[in-house]
């Protein structure tokens, strides 16, 4: 799991039926100094997330895990909204 | 899932009886200033994505299998979406 700001949201129509109703957020990983780090990637969202708020998300075949019984293809998704943290 | 640029199409005559009839499309992963950024790579296409459009591409072997609609195939990448727009706030 990893700490990550979301930056943005990603609008799609034609996309797979099993990611129909579900929330795309453009998030971009962020190092335990919050700066940020790697790539910006797209992920779902399980936890009702918003844009500019810190979340944490799982990456890999865990990822769809939140949606169970659903099986949407995901490799990324939000799990949880970050009040604060300490290093 | 990466934001990506279908940037070509593929065509294999003799591959793995699990890819028969698979649509396998170029993909080109963006940055958020829509620069290209690492390199191509092979993705299955199950939403009817052409070329020149901006797609979401899930980087995992069960959701992509998934996308192909069948167990156990050989892939680890499939296109799921075309995206419609981005939408970022600035300052953030």
């Amino acid at each position: 799991m990893q700490l990550a700001r979301v930056l943005g949201e990603v609008v799609s129509t034609v996309k797979d039926a099993n990611l129909s109703g579900m929330k795309l957020l453009v998030v971009q990983p962020l190092l335990a100094s919050g700066e940020p780090v790697g790539r910006t990637l797209v992920a779902l969202d399980s936890v009702g997330a918003g844009v500019g708020e810190n979340v944490f998300f799982v990456r890999g075949r865990e990822a769809a895990f939140p949606f169970y019984p659903g099986e949407p293809p995901t490799d990324a998704t939000i799990i949880g909204i970050v009040d604060h943290w300490n290093t | 899932m990466l934001i990506c640029l279908v940037v070509g199409n593929l065509v294999a005559t003799q591959k793995n009886r699990k890819l028969e009839g698979a649509k396998l499309m170029l993909v080109q992963p963006l940055d958020l200033d829509d620069q290209p950024v690492g390199a191509t790579f092979l993705a299955i296409d199950s939403v009817g994505a052409g070329i020149g459009e901006k797609v979401l591409v899930v980087i995992e072997g069960k959701a992509a299998g998934q996308a192909l609609g069948r167990k156990a195939a050989a892939v680890d990448a499939a296109i799921v979406g075309v995206i419609d727009a981005v939408e970022l706030v600035a300052g953030i």
